[in-house]
């Protein structure tokens, strides 16, 4: 970056860079504002600021907003301001790449970084990657990540989509109905608002006659939703997304996540209301969906890292998975004893109860079952109708 | 403007060690008039961030603690009625526009720490502790008061700061910000201190301890929160054990493992992780360090 390293040199060159360089930033999903940018320019043409490593170090502090910004701006800063190009979105994990790689080795490198984050690399054209899995299985789980991107604007069928989000619009009506007569039972322990009360009897000569009480305030049920988008879910996940994006719609909270060998955060994405937009958004998070599972690596980045923001007291998280998992069971074990001790119901839907015969004996699905409190078949739209009653207790 | 290296040597002066990254954002706050972000974990020394500036601008510190309800009463302003009604009582029969001037007056005012912030005639430095415990509404109201710094009492008019205070807020990330607070605010993100800088902070707050029996109570300290206890102790835990330590007359962890064992069980906050740090535990950890 020697073009940092005079002064004067602050000119229209660095000026085309540096709204280059946030526009990358707001493509991985920073929050930068035109004052943010404005300021940038300020540091970078501060003296104290000339020597690159300070620069980073200061426009970090100021276009971060959240851990995760944090976390991926290292790598975006380096990417973009020592030469590499930046071109296609590729989800790869957090950690910081500094030399030339090829985004097989990327999206193969898991494990580093939790956070699952998008970041900008170069497509490297010598990269011949091919799905090392085959479309459509059914059964069993796979180690590998899958490099397709998966259409999913096929997914938006509009009947279907339709009769997902009439289903989720139920379900949410049928729990808060749940909800609205809890409240009133807590609603004993009222207080009077002193201050509103003698606002009021300004009008009456300053004798209190209406009385302005406060009551606690309800926090609506939140769901959240785990999707497994993994190869041996893929004969469901066309149904769940489109039930997903329903739950996202007409719950009042509701966060889902995407996760097969890395967690992805896709409310936002899927929170877009032309269903066709919200597909090809998710598609480009989603790099990787039909590949392995890796369901308790999975659970414990979300513990770890999006837990306490999306859950509180008065949450229902729905897991929706075949329970293959790659990883050791044990680990699967300890992050849903993590998860029961955070939320308030964990609901499992599992496609396969459905088949004749079924038994919960894959090693993953049997050690994560004492820690669940619905376990359903869940397969088609119907079933998920089925359920309403049940979801609707909880 | 104190340049960075200003900085980091005045937060040395008060007892905080500072590293390159923070000394920056603290000097970007003064250059760009900022609120400063710090999110981490329980105690890495967010709030100690906010007292070692104060101390290095010789600034007052006000710190609003936010909790769940917190409204304008709370953190802005309030009348105080009761005093208000006692003199509407006393001055019974007297010119009615006379009392309401008079009860409206500075007298019954009662400035709580948003306006104590902006009333000052030195910039202070404003903490406003745990953001996150607060609802959204306040959020948006905080940020109202912290682009504008100016607020309106009715009965009274607007209140101008006459110094713009140094922000500082912190979160646990128990709830999501929001994206117009985050982006109003420069952001650092603060973690557990690396073991050689935990150590200076024990060398600086503990009087008399050996810089190598420092050494080894951070790293010691570092190996004992890779064990994903439920509890991870934080920087004040680790002075308060080191402060055992030396007031025990212990020398070296190695030297006196029942002692150490002991007192590391000070810093384990709850029965899980007492259970999950045995004597064996223990020991193994002090042969990784020692």
């Amino acid at each position: 970056m020697p073009a940092l390293a005079r002064r004067e040199d602050v000119g229209p060159a660095i000026r085309v860079r540096l709204a280059g360089f946030v526009r990358t930033l707001r493509d991985n999903g920073f929050q930068v504002g035109l004052a943010e940018s404005g300021d940038a320019l300020r540091i970078l043409s501060a003296g104290a600021f000339a020597r690159p490593p300070l620069a980073k170090a200061a426009l970090r502090s100021l276009l971060c907003g959240r851990r995760s910004d944090w976390d991926a701006f290292d790598a975006l800063f380096d990417a973009f301001w020592t030469g590499r190009r930046v071109k296609t979105r590729v989800a790869t994990d957090g950690a910081a790449q500094t030399s030339q790689r090829t985004m097989r080795t990327l999206a193969t490198q898991s494990g580093g970084d939790p956070a699952g984050l998008p970041i900008d690399v170069e497509r490297n054209n010598a990269s011949t990657d091919t799905d090392p899995e085959p479309a459509g299985r059914r059964e069993g789980a796979s180690r590998y990540e899958s490099l397709s991107r998966v259409d999913f604007r096929r997914l938006a069928d509009p009947d279907a989509m339709a009769q997902a989000h009439a289903l989720a619009a139920r379900l949410a009506r049928r729990m808060r109905v749940r909800l609205t007569r809890r409240d009133r039972v807590a609603r004993r322990g009222r207080r009077i608002d002193l201050r509103r009360t003698i606002r009021a009897s300004l009008g009456t000569g300053g004798t209190p006659l209406v009385l302005v009480r406060r009551r606690p305030r309800h926090k609506p049920l939140r769901v959240v939703v785990l999707l497994d988008a993994s190869g041996s879910m893929s004969l469901y996940t066309a149904v769940f997304l489109r039930f997903v994006h329903g739950v996202l719609d007409c719950f009042t909270e509701a966060e889902a996540f995407l996760f097969h060998t890395r967690l992805v955060h896709v409310s936002d994405a899927l929170r877009e209301k032309d269903t066709a937009r919200a597909l090809d958004r998710l598609g480009l998070m989603a790099e990787g969906v039909g590949g392995g599972t890796r369901i308790g690596e999975s659970l414990a980045t979300f513990n770890r890292w999006h837990a306490v923001r999306v859950i509180h007291s008065r949450t229902c998280v729905m897991i929706l998975s075949d329970g293959y998992d790659t990883g050791p069971p044990e680990r699967l074990a300890s992050e849903m004893a993590a998860l029961r001790r955070r939320c308030r119901r964990i609901v499992w839907l599992n496609p396969l109860i459905g088949w004749d015969g079924y038994e919960p004996s894959a090693r993953g699905m049997a050690a994560a079952l004492p820690y669940v409190d619905l376990f359903a078949p869940a397969h088609t739209l119907e079933s998920l109708a089925a359920l309403e009653p049940y979801l609707a207790r909880l | 403007m104190l340049d960075r290296q200003a900085i980091a040597d005045r937060l040395a002066g008060v007892g905080y060690v500072a590293d390159a990254a923070l000394a920056t954002v603290l000097m970007l706050m003064d250059m760009l008039q900022r609120p400063l972000l710090l999110e981490g974990p329980a105690g890495v020394g967010k709030t100690e961030v906010a007292k070692a500036l104060a101390a290095i601008h010789e600034a007052r510190l006000i710190r609003l603690q936010c909790h769940e309800g917190l409204d304008r009463a709370n953190s802005l302003y309030e009348w105080n009625y009761q005093r208000q009604l006692l003199a509407i009582k006393a001055r019974e029969g007297r010119d009615a526009d006379d009392t309401e001037a008079h009860v409206f007056s500075e007298q019954y005012l009662l400035e709580r720490p948003l306006l104590a912030a902006i009333r000052q005639t030195v910039p202070p430095v404003l903490l406003i502790d745990e953001i996150d415990r607060a609802d959204e509404e306040f959020e948006a109201f905080l940020l109202e008061v912290l682009s504008d710094f100016q607020v309106s009492i009715p009965e009274l008019g607007t209140v101008t700061a006459t110094a713009i205070p140094r922000v500082v807020l912190t979160s646990n990330g128990t709830r999501e910000l929001s994206d117009a607070l985050r982006r109003r605010c420069l952001y650092h993100a603060l973690d557990f201190p690396e073991p050689d800088r935990e150590a200076r902070i024990l060398l600086m707050r503990i009087p008399g301890i050996d810089a190598a029996l420092a050494m080894q109570i951070a790293r010691l300290m570092q190996e004992v929160r890779k064990q994903e206890l439920s509890n991870v102790p934080g920087v004040a835990e680790t002075l308060d054990w080191a402060a055992a330590l030396v007031g025990l007359g212990v020398s070296r962890i190695d030297a006196d493992r029942a002692v150490v064992h002991e007192t590391l069980a000070c810093v384990l906050k709850t029965r899980e992780d007492h259970a999950r740090i045995s004597r064996e535990v223990t020991d193994r950890l002090i042969g990784k360090v020692a």
